[in-house]
């Protein structure tokens, strides 16, 4: 099973225009809004708290959360376009024994986000959507969701 | 209809205001604006402060243009929708977002077809004044997204 993470906004937008790589597959979605299960009809949708570094309270809740998820639901694959939550997914995922895969944000036009870099230290796979960003064999150029 | 949209997180009275300004300039502008967290509400034009996913869509589909500031939620819209966007970035120095990555978005995506960028009001209310000028995004994604999405099956399936 594919187990794809996003937040809200632009990162879920994200992660929306990548499903047709995982058609086929089995795939369920985590997010932080639970109106967001109307985008993908028809896949499970587990909403999580939304969290940023600047509340330290809420990103312990949102790994918690996420935590549970991933021991539940044993994915195969993580997939994330960020952020936070998507960050967790890959060290759970990675407990799990799943590929995991992070996906940059095109947002990060200047440099990695920092959760993309700690991905780079845990994930399978770290994608930039910039080709002047792939600088090292840890964080890959393999095209953009434009 | 012109479709104006700055987010959740932080106010972005600077976009909001330009907007309202040009708009008590015109005689019949017909603008709706989400405003988000902005301190002070608009006079000129319809608002309302946040809209439900399904709201933000139905409002987008109903928009012959949207003014955004520069996320990358309000673009991909504009491109799914195929609807000519202006962006303008929020600024970290003038506490309208944590840091300057709107700015990056700017610099890196300003030149793609379908995106206006403007980096400040002034530049903004000269793009408001030409709307008919603007142009709507391609309505296939280029070769990098397929690049992309081929990368990622094959990356899925060699499971």
């Amino acid at each position: 099973m594919v187990l794809a993470i996003a937040s809200g906004g632009g990162h879920w937008q994200q992660l929306l225009r990548l499903r047709p790589a995982f058609e086929g597959k089995r795939t369920a979605y985590l997010t932080t809004n639970g109106a967001y299960a109307k985008d993908v009809p028809g896949s499970e949708v587990f909403v999580v708290t939304d969290a940023n570094r600047d509340v330290p309270l809420k990103l312990v809740r949102s790994a918690a959360e996420v935590f549970w998820r991933v021991m539940r639901t044993r994915p195969d694959v993580v997939i994330s376009t960020g952020a936070a939550p998507g960050l967790f997914g890959i060290l759970f995922g990675r407990l799990v024994g799943a590929r995991t895969i992070w996906i940059d944000s095109i947002a990060n036009a200047e440099k990695i986000s920092l959760s993309g870099r700690i991905a780079s230290r845990i994930a399978h796979m770290v994608l930039t959507q910039w080709p002047h960003l792939a600088a090292t064999p840890r964080v890959q150029h393999r095209g953009s969701i434009l | 209809m012109i479709f104006v949209t700055v987010g959740g997180q932080l106010p972005f009275d600077r976009l909001v205001h330009a907007v309202d300004r040009w708009a008590m300039q015109q005689s019949s502008a017909d603008v709706f604006a989400q405003i988000g967290r902005s301190t002070r509400p608009p006079a000129h034009i319809r608002w309302e402060r946040f809209l439900s996913p399904d709201e933000f869509q139905t409002k987008a589909r109903e928009a012959d243009v949207i003014v955004a500031h520069a996320g990358i939620g309000s673009i991909l819209t504009a491109f799914e929708l195929g609807k000519p966007i202006i962006i303008m970035p929020r600024r970290a120095h003038l506490g309208e977002h944590r840091n300057d990555h709107q700015w990056a978005t700017v610099k890196n995506l300003g030149n793609h077809p379908g995106i206006t960028a403007v980096t400040d009001e002034e530049a903004l209310l000269h793009e408001l004044d030409n709307l008919d000028r603007l142009e709507a995004p391609p309505h296939e994604p280029g070769p990098d997204y397929a690049r992309l999405v081929d990368f990622l099956r094959r990356a899925i399936e060699d499971l």
